[in-house]
């Protein structure tokens, strides 16, 4: 018999058994983020050459267990947990086959820590894109096959999940938004599971001698099947955690549900096309797949998260609106609650995603203009915003609002998660701006050290790429410093935080009679379609966020600019054909 | 907070979709049709493309191309290597191996050469500097692009993908005189 706990403070229903998992994967994803963050500062104050902390085998190394713990593990793991709350959370419905999930979970735990050992021990310092021929130690790739196949069940779990949900009827209508976008993350996720399935099993194979050779241009056109995609997962998960997140504090709803569902469902058509973008300078691939894949069929997911960008502050705007905040453009911006690191890292996540990580994304991923980007040190400041800041930054968000609903502990230090967001996102933007900066100057990525110090040859990049690097190194301490102060308020509440049995009156309840947080509950009622409007605002003659439509035309502006910046910078190198 | 319960309508697709949005959705997707059309139209109009000219080859095979080049046209030698002037308009070879791109290449500016690109082991990344024309350079894969220095000077072919432990040392150049 399935047991429920519904948290006094928020109204949403716990199945015992879902709770434990979405915070053992939540603990281990933090977890890995600490290992990403550590390695992560000694990265950067490699790449800040008057600091060029590392010997070059110690960076190499280093610079691949940053990336595999930030990339997959820290982000999967987290992944997972959102998987299970979006599901039997959201839905009201035990989980399906627990031990199976908890299977899952060992797998990854095993995963990681064997990839992690590959690692450690420096003869797997292949990079996390490991392309072959470069070849790594046999438990390198295993690690990431087992952590790969506990994710895939844990995607099988949630499907199974919804589908008990709907047998029970656990709810009315159609799943929520929030659940919607879960399920877009799941789909992307197994195609992604699958492309890593086919590439690294092979690569396992040909490691331990099964097989004596892999195709280098076919290894890197599957193995960013794999690469890319799993970034789109993150695309899918954290607009929705934002959908949640206005839901939670703004009692926003959507704009328009056939609007945020069909832009979902546009990622889930053509989002997995970007692993395009990394084999735009490869030889062998014609220029009309390259386009095509490149652009996601004309562009359409990014049709899709452009229209994410204008419904998720917009719904935000509309729900303020309705509150009185309604003087100018932006009151309801400006009187949003700043001091919340719920919304603060939500919204400078949003930000920085949609303004710095999006416009740079489509930019290099235009064909010819990766002829000159490709590799550079602009290519991980773009991952950087998109990752670093829209996903890493909004699963923090995410995690100041679990840790009393979920965990049912108080924060440890208010004040540090207050300020959290902010010196997370400053210093992350300083980094990456002039990382960006720096790759427009040929900087490259992955490379030891800039001076060429020992080469038979000489090249010395200009003055200003050496400040550049210099200004990235410094965001880059300060972002860590974020990190820190986040794993300092997370472990800190877990150990050390005030046990919330009672309602802390944190948030509204969502109308729903505070009572102790015990697990009392068998089923709990079916959950109620959102209630319908008093007033009909949809298809009405005004503009319902005129703030939010204000700051979109902003981002196009931006967008257009840039983009032809970097045409006109095209043209002025060698002509090719 | 419809956003994490299920919708208000069961017909929720049938229900309108504001002003604001459908302006929105038209501006947006006009604009990403720009972008798109932009490839085509560079392939058309734009001076850098790459060619879609590229074979498979083996490293044996492409460092003997490379030899004969070497051994035709070789004016001199720095650092060890070769410099080597081919005659405006041919075919020229440069090979990345760990860790050394391999020959120089003495142009003539504003003169086209077929330059073919491959590496004798692992990937290689292709970084003209100061310029930042940036080619991935696969094994057994042989990448022919026509190239137009429209600059004098000396050039740097900077490895920009890891190739282990010596590759910040992989450094690789081009001279572009006057004619």
């Amino acid at each position: 018999m399935a047991q429920f706990r519904v948290c006094p403070d928020s109204g949403f229903f716990f199945d015992k058994s879902a709770e434990g998992l979405m915070k053992a994967n939540a603990v281990a994803g933090a977890v890995s983020l600490l290992i990403a963050g550590l390695l992560g500062l000694g990265v950067i104050l490699t790449r800040w050459q008057e600091v060029h902390l590392l010997p070059a085998d110690v960076f190499y190394q280093v610079l691949t267990g940053h990336g595999i713990n930030a990339l997959i593990f820290w982000i999967i793991f987290f992944e997972i947990a959102i998987l299970y709350f979006a599901s039997s959370t959201l839905l009201r419905t035990r989980l399906a086959a627990p031990r199976w999930a908890w299977a899952g979970f060992a797998l990854m735990i095993i995963g990681m820590v064997m990839n992690n050992i590959a690692v450690l021990q420096g003869n797997s310092s292949v990079m996390m894109t490991s392309y072959a021929p470069m070849q790594a130690e046999p438990h390198f790739y295993l690690g990431l096959i087992l952590f790969a196949v506990g994710a895939l069940i844990g995607c099988f779990v949630f499907l199974g999940t919804l589908v008990i949900a709907r047998d029970d009827r656990t709810y009315e209508g159609s799943i929520p938004l929030v659940t919607f976008g879960a399920l877009t993350a799941c789909i992307i996720a197994v195609f992604t599971i699958a492309c890593g399935a086919i590439i690294l099993v092979p690569t396992f194979l040909w490691s331990i001698g099964y097989i004596n050779h892999i195709d280098a241009a076919m290894y890197r056109v599957i193995w960013w099947g794999l690469g890319h995609s799993s970034q789109q997962i993150n695309v899918a998960a954290h607009v929705s955690v934002w959908y949640l997140i206005v839901g939670v504090l703004f009692n926003a709803r959507p704009m328009s549900e056939k609007v945020s569902r069909s832009a979902f469902l546009l990622y889930i058509l053509f989002l997995q096309l970007a692993s395009a973008h990394h084999i735009l300078v490869d030889p062998g691939i014609s220029s009309e797949w390259k386009v095509f894949n490149t652009s996601y069929a004309m562009y359409l997911a990014v049709l899709a998260s452009m229209v994410h960008g204008l419904t998720v502050p917009g719904s935000m705007e509309v729900a303020q609106r309705a509150k009185g905040y309604t003087k100018g453009m932006f009151e309801w911006l400006r009187k949003a609650p700043w001091g919340n690191p719920v919304f603060s890292g939500f919204f400078f996540s949003l930000i920085i995603f949609g303004f710095i990580g999006g416009i740079t994304g489509v930019v290099m991923g235009t064909e010819q203009i990766n002829i000159i980007i490709h590799n550079t040190i602009y290519v991980p400041a773009h991952f950087h915003a998109t990752v670093a800041v829209g996903t890493t930054l909004t699963f923090m968000a995410l995690t100041y609002l679990l840790i009393p609903v979920l965990f049912r502990r108080a924060l440890f230090l208010p004040w540090v998660a207050k300020w959290q967001p902010y010196v997370f996102s400053a210093g992350m933007t300083l980094m990456i701006l002039f990382m960006l900066g720096a790759g427009t100057l040929g900087v490259s990525r992955r490379h030891w050290d800039m001076d060429f110090t020992g080469a038979a040859l000489a090249f010395e990049y200009p003055g200003t790429a050496y400040t550049m690097m210099a200004v990235a190194g410094i965001g880059g301490v300060l972002g860590v410093l974020g990190g820190a102060m986040y794993l300092l308020v997370t472990v800190g509440s877990l150990l050390f935080g005030k046990k919330l049995d009672e309602s802390a009156g944190l948030l509204q309840g969502f109308g729903f009679p505070l009572a102790p947080s015990s697990y009392n509950i068998t089923q709990p009622e079916r959950l109620q379609m959102a209630p319908k409007l008093t007033v009909e605002e949809h298809g009405s003659g005004s503009f319902e966020a005129p703030g939010t439509f204000a700051l979109a035309l902003a981002l196009l502006v931006c967008f257009v600019v840039y983009y032809y910046i970097n045409w006109d910078y095209l043209a002025s190198v060698w002509p090719l054909s | 907070m419809s956003s994490f319960l299920p919708p208000s309508e069961r017909n929720w697709w049938s229900t309108p979709v504001g002003k604001q949005e459908v302006l929105w959705i038209g501006i947006a997707l006009v604009w990403c049709l720009i972008m798109f059309f932009m490839m085509p139209y560079w392939h058309i109009y734009g001076k850098q493309n790459l060619s879609n000219e590229a074979y498979q080859t083996t490293a044996p095979r492409f460092q003997a191309r490379v030899d004969e080049m070497v051994a035709k046209y070789k004016i001199g030698e720095e650092a060890g290597i070769p410099v080597v002037k081919p005659p405006a308009g041919s075919d020229v070879y440069m090979l990345g191996r760990l860790w050394q791109w391999y020959p120089i290449l003495e142009l003539e500016k504003d003169q086209s050469y077929r330059l073919h690109l491959s590496s004798m082991d692992w990937n290689h990344g292709f970084s003209l500097q100061p310029v930042n024309i940036n080619l991935q350079i696969i094994p057994g894969y042989e990448m022919v692009i026509t190239v137009t220095p429209d600059q004098a000077g000396e050039f740097t072919v900077v490895c920009n993908e890891f190739c282990g432990i010596g590759h910040h040392l992989m450094l690789g150049k081009i001279f572009v005189k006057e004619n």
